[in-house]
This record gives C-alpha cells, structure tokens and sequence, in this order.
C-alpha cells in the first residue's frame, strides 16, 4: 500500500516536469527580436489575415500578392490567410504572438489596449493630413491602424420595387419611411418590405451606422456617455432603434426572423423579393453581384440615406472599415508597413468595394456619386483624450452592448409580441445605461 | 492502462533471477537495463496520456477557476482580482437566470425521449421482423453531426418548408405556424429536435442492457402465463434500473448544458437561449471572460452535484433477477 502510494507520487511528480516542460516549450518562443526589424528594405515574407474570404477564394488576393512582390522584388512571400469567423477568431489568436504580421484591428479591441498588440503607425497629427477615419485606432496621439476602405452609412433598396410601388423621393422622415414601406406591401403582393436578418444578427448592427446622421451631430456618440437617458424620442439612438420596434410592429418585415439567410437576402433583394435592407455602403457590391447571379440588373440595387433630415438635409455618417494594423510581436515590420501602405494606396481595392478612399484626396467612385450629392457626409468625432474607452466601458457595464446586436433581437421579439411597449423599452434600456454609468464612475 | 501489470511482473522476475545482480547491464542478449528502470517504465508510459490529460483538461479548468475571479476581457494582459463577483452577477442579473428556464423545456422533454427509448427498446428486444433495420434507423440519428441536424431542421421547419408540406398535403392546415418564429412555440420545436436527435441513445443503452438479461427468463415467465405486459413490468424494468438511474443524471445534466441545436437555429434567439449559449455570448462577443468562467464553474457545480445526489438516491446496486 505505502510503496503504491510513492511511486503515484513519482509519476505525479515526473509528470508534472513533464508538463511544464511542455508550457515552458510553448511559451518561450515570440517576443524578443522585434527591434531588429524596424528599419531597412521590405523583404522576406509576412502573414496577411484578412475577413474577406471571398476575396480569397476568388484569386483576388493572389493578384494583390504578385503585384506587390513586382513592387518590391525582395519579399519572397505574402501569406494570406481568409478568417470566416474573423473578430472570434483572431481576438482568441491574440492571446499568443501568431496573429500575423498585418491584420485587421478586430472591433471589439479597446483604445487603451491597442498598445499591447499593434505597432504604432505614427503621430495622429502627421497621419491625418493624409489619411481620414484613423481616429478610431488611436490612442493618446499614436495611431495604430488604417482604414481600406470608407463606407457611408445607409439604405440598401431595390430601385425597381420602390419605383413601381409609386414612390420618387427619398421618405425625410420615420414616420414617411413607414408609410413607403406599407405602399410596397400593399402594392406588391409577397414582397417583404424591410428584411432585418435577424437570425445572423448581426446586420442588425448596421442600423448603428444611423447615429450622429438623425441630428447631423458628429458627437453624438460620445454625447452618450454624459447622459442617463439616451433612448427617447428625438435622440439618434431613440430614432433608430424606436424606428426597428415599429417597422417590426406594424408588419413590415418578413414574417417568421427566426429563419432569415444573409447568403439569401442577398439574392432575394437582388430580385426584388425583399425591398430594403439597413446595410453599409460596402454591401452594394455584393448586392450588385447577387442580383446578377439571380439574373436581375445590377442597376436595381440604390442607396438611399435614413430617412431623417436636419434643416431640410439628410446626412449620412461616413467612416473606416476595418483598418490594418501591425502585430506588435511581428519579426518583419519593414514588410508589413509596406503591404499597409501598398494596400491603401496602390491596390485599388476601396475603388472595387464601391467605398470612399481612405486617402484624404481619394475619388468618391461612381455608384455613390449621386449618393454623395444629395447627402452631407458627416465623420464621427474621435472621443476626447483620456476618454477613449469610456463608451465601451458604460456599454460593456451596462450589459446593454450596442456593439452586439442582441439587444436589438430583444427590440424585435417585443415588437412581434407585444410583451413590451415602445416606451418599456426605452426605459428599460435608460435604466441599464444610467446603471451602466453610475457602474463606471462617469 | 492494461499493459501495467506485465512489465511489473517481469521486473520482479528480473530481480529473482539468480546472479541478475551481478550481470545487471551487461547480460548479452538481455535488455541491458536496472530493475529500478524496469519498475519505472509503466509510468514512462503513462507519462504521455497524463501529461496529455493534465495540460488539455485539467489546467484549462484550473484556469478557468482562476478568470471566474478576475474581470478578464479575453484580451488583456492584465487579470485584476474581482473576488466573487463575478458569482454575485450570475445569480442577481435576472437574464442570467431566465436560461434555467429554458432547460425546463429539455428536461421535460427528456422524459418524453426515455419513454420512447424505453418503448422501441422493449419492441426490438422481442421477435420483430427487420430488427437490426429498425435499431439502425433509430440509433442513426445520433452519429449525424449536431450542427447537420439543426441545419436539417432549420429547413425542415422554416415556413413552407418539410414539415408545413407535409402537414398541407395530409389536410392538417390547421396545424401550420412559425415553428421557430412563435416565441410560444419555438422552445418545443427546439426541444423535439433534441429528443429526435438523442433518443438513439438512450435506446442503445436500454437495448444493451435488456439483451443482457437471460432468455430463460422470459421462457420460465411465458410458462408462467405472464404476457408482454408482464415481463416489462416485472423482469425487464427491474433489471435495466442503474441504465434508467444513469439516463436520469444524463438528463438533467443534458438540459442544464443544450447548445448545438438552438444555437445553430434560432442562435439562441426568440427566448430560446441556453445556459451555454449565454455563456458563450458573454465570453466572445460580450467580452466578459471573467463572468462567463463563472457560469462555466457554476454549471460544473450543479452537475456534481445533480451526479452525487443521484448516487445517493439510486446507490449502485447488483440487479439480482432470482
């Protein structure tokens, strides 16, 4: 008995050193060299991760690589790895050092700790006179991304659905929106109005895409964070998600969300089936393209702004998508911010994504032109310093998480239900934010 | 683990063998290697699965003690200490608890899925014509991927698809509604997916043990004059308890941690989240690594502790038919 108890002691012990050999293996390596590779020509390989999938698959991506090596004949490999789950992901991957060497900075990474995994590209006063949207990934001065693209944010819609459904002008108003929407259901038989995607979520949280454009106020967001009660009637937030409770309310979207498709949707508005969709700008693209495949025009998909207007205005909020930034643990920095700026500059890929150049004195592209002339592009302003994380701290603390579309799924079943009124929910939602303050000390 | 007693005997056939010691490590044709190395090498072997063990189980879950403490995002290098209220949160916040809620419906429904098991097991153990096609077709859903089925049946459900077919063809319009989309309906359709995808099972486990008891015994009861009824009721139950305690704990276990099949319909929408889903809400997309290891040890908890009351309530006792 006591001869079978030491040698269980042993094997513990022994495997114990086992294990930590194990971890000492895994966690040693990474780290260190960085500072070698700061200065001198692009050259050697890096690793690209990238959401755009489809890009991938689709060979795009393997132009962008050869052109780029054309560039700069000393990079011997661009490594490009398509992420389906992209933000899941690589914000589990950046736990360790192996998250590439350029990546797209995933949203939910806070302002204060892009420090702790991104380079700094440089001074945010030097960067901005030539690059726009950058604000977003900077933090006391230094910013650490670049946006690819510029999108505005507004409405997909069928042209060919609302045309024949009688309506010439863009709805001003909520109220305007919700009346064009019921003469499309009327009009047209089995047409679905407004298509939410509930399911997926979250296209859901494009409608975020709408604050600061409902009262043309380019602070409104961080405006949020100075008051109890963001959700009422006339406040951007109000407007938008009090817009969704009421669409969904009145009957105007499809009927059972529990089963929508985003691959679907695609086509279905495309072929007129769903006339409108609370999208980004970078979605016309795909939209055009589903409509193609679907064997309808790619001149029926338009963009229309929220139907709100200031002074007899609309204004749609523009700013970065995903914007590029360096692993701060990469061994080929050189290379790395040759790929960013190549990418920005040189690739024409915001031109093929139908999106507005990051660049300062980028072109708007031709299917936003008319977009663009009768909408004011308004651009968020950055939060001031040393409150760059204080929304994402009210909203994390709050439990409400504007950033996840559940609380909008939430808005949905109560409007289908009836469980809550318009109002309950408003309230309930203040209270959560008030409480979400007071949590945070702000 | 079988390979342990042979190398042990061998060594102490080793250590008795007249003049090893004076030829230890150098016998010609031996293995060349001391007796202490030869006691060693069970363990040597373990070394691996253990060690195996202990870096994918054990130290991810002393880790997950450890996060439940702190207010860890997911992301940041630092860990602050929060305590216990990460704990306090999961048992105040009233959508934290709301989940439970939904288990109910699993766990009823897991009842609804011993019952059929229980009755097929029965059925097949008798003398049925195509048995083994039978057994096929009802174990075979459970080898299908959990998230092939709820994709299976997100088609099959969704309006105008499989089922509302069916149920227009056979004149059963009346029956036709949002199967997900009706937050009074989407829970049971959830719940029946699960009971179509596990009764396999549940059934195998009964059929295994019903074929375990002796044929004799029906013949001696059939002489007896006791028809089917009967031997269900007095040989066949009696004799496949333990099986039915065990399915009794896996059913309560199971309802507390459904996720595949609502997440990959309704993704936990329309009232239909789970206690994982919402676990898993909170540490990915909420970012609240801290809270949600919380959630995970609690459910850890409640299993144990459903498992020992159930040993204490059901002990582990020998079937004795005689």
């Amino acid at each position: 008995m006591f001869l079978h108890q030491r040698r269980a002691r042993l094997a513990v012990a022994s495997t114990a050193v086992g294990v930590l050999a194990l971890v000492g293996a895994c966690s040693s390596d990474g780290a260190g060299d960085a500072e070698e590779s700061q200065s001198g020509e692009p050259s050697g390989e890096i690793t690209v991760l990238t959401w755009r999938t489809d890009l991938v698959e689709d060979g795009t991506f393997d132009e962008y690589v050869e052109t780029f090596k054309a560039a700069y004949p000393e990079v011997t490999d661009v490594k490009v790895e398509g992420i389906t789950d992209y933000e899941g992901e690589v914000r589990t991957r950046m736990n360790t050092s192996n998250y590439g060497d350029v990546l797209a900075i995933p949203g939910s990474v806070t302002p204060d700790q892009l420090g702790q995994f991104f380079e700094p590209l440089g001074e945010f006063d030097e960067m901005s006179q030539e690059y726009r949207w950058i604000a977003d990934k900077t933090y006391e001065g230094l910013s650490y991304g670049i946006p690819v693209v510029g999108n505005v944010q507004g409405i997909v819609y069928n042209t060919a659905v609302w045309e024949a459904a009688g309506i010439e002008d863009f709805p001003t108003t909520p109220d305007e929106f919700l009346d064009d929407l019921q003469t499309i259901k009327d009009s047209a038989d089995g047409v679905v109005p407004l298509y939410t995607n509930y399911k997926d979520a979250w296209p859901l949280s494009q409608w975020d895409g709408a604050r600061g454009a409902v009262t043309a106020n380019p602070d409104y967001v961080n405006e949020m964070t100075g008051t109890d009660a963001p959700w009422s009637e006339d406040t951007d937030t109000g407007v938008i998600d009090g817009l969704i409770y009421d669409v969904v309310a009145q009957g105007l979207t499809e009927a059972d969300p529990t089963t929508t498709n985003w691959e679907e949707s695609k086509r279905l508005l495309g072929t007129g089936e769903v006339a409108t969709m609370v999208l980004g700008s970078w979605a016309i693209p795909q939209m055009q393209d589903a409509a193609e495949a679907a064997g309808a025009s790619r001149e029926d998909i338009g963009y229309m702004p929220f139907p709100a207007q200031v002074d007899g205005t609309f204004h749609a909020v523009a700013g970065g998508d995903y914007n590029l930034g360096i692993n701060v643990n990469s061994e080929n920095k050189v290379t790395a911010r040759a790929w960013i700026d190549w990418f920005n500059n040189e690739s024409g890929f915001s031109e093929s994504q139908v999106g507005l150049s990051p660049r300062v004195d980028g072109e708007v592209p031709e299917a936003l032109a008319s977009f663009v002339d009768e909408v004011e592009l308004i651009t968020m302003n950055p939060a001031p310093e040393g409150k760059e994380s204080l929304f994402a701290d009210i909203d994390t603390a709050s439990g409400i998480v504007t950033t996840d579309p559940k609380y909008r799924q939430q808005i949905v079943d109560d409007a289908r239900s009836g469980d809550r009124t318009k109002q309950q929910v408003f309230d309930d939602l203040n209270e959560a934010w008030a409480a979400g303050r007071a949590d945070v000390g702000a | 683990m079988t390979t342990a007693p042979s190398p042990l005997r061998s060594g102490t056939a080793a250590r008795q063998a007249p003049g090893a010691g004076a030829a230890r490590g150098t016998t010609p044709g031996g293995t060349g290697r001391g007796p202490w190395l030869r006691r060693l090498t069970p363990y040597l072997f373990l070394l691996v699965p253990v060690a195996l063990l202990l870096v994918l189980t054990y130290l991810p879950v002393a880790n997950m003690f450890w996060y439940s403490v702190t207010d860890w995002d997911g992301l940041d290098k630092v860990k602050n200490f929060v305590g216990p209220d990460n704990y306090v949160e999961v048992f105040t916040e009233p959508d934290n608890l709301r989940v439970f809620y939904v288990s109910l419906y699993y766990f009823v429904a897991s009842f609804v899925q011993m019952a059929l098991a229980l009755y097929f097991a029965t059925i097949l153990s008798f003398k049925v014509r195509l048995k083994n096609l039978w057994k096929g077709i009802l174990f075979f859903p459970y080898l299908i991927n959990g998230v092939a089925i709820g994709l299976i049946f997100l088609n099959f459900l969704k309006p105008g698809g499989g089922l509302d077919t069916v149920l227009l063809a056979t004149g059963l319009d009346a029956l036709v509604q949002q199967w997900t989309g009706d937050p009074d309906v989407a829970n049971y359709s959830l719940a029946a997916v699960s009971v179509w995808r596990y009764m396999g099972l549940n059934f195998v486990m009964f059929l295994g043990a019903i074929q375990s008891i002796d044929g004799q015994i029906y013949e001696a009861a059939e002489l007896d004059g006791a028809n089917r009824w009967h031997q269900f009721r007095h040989i066949i139950a009696p004799s496949i308890k333990p099986i039915l305690g065990l399915s009794f704990i896996l059913a309560i276990s199971g309802s507390l941690s459904v996720f595949e099949i609502p997440y990959v319909m309704t993704g936990g929408g329309n009232g239909t989240e789970t206690f994982v889903i919402r676990t898993v809400w909170m540490a990915f997309n909420r970012g609240m690594v801290g809270l949600a290891s919380a959630m995970a040890v609690i459910l850890l908890i409640i299993v144990l502790l459903v498992t020992w009351v159930q040993r204490r309530v059901v002990p582990d006792e020998e079937v004795d038919l005689t």
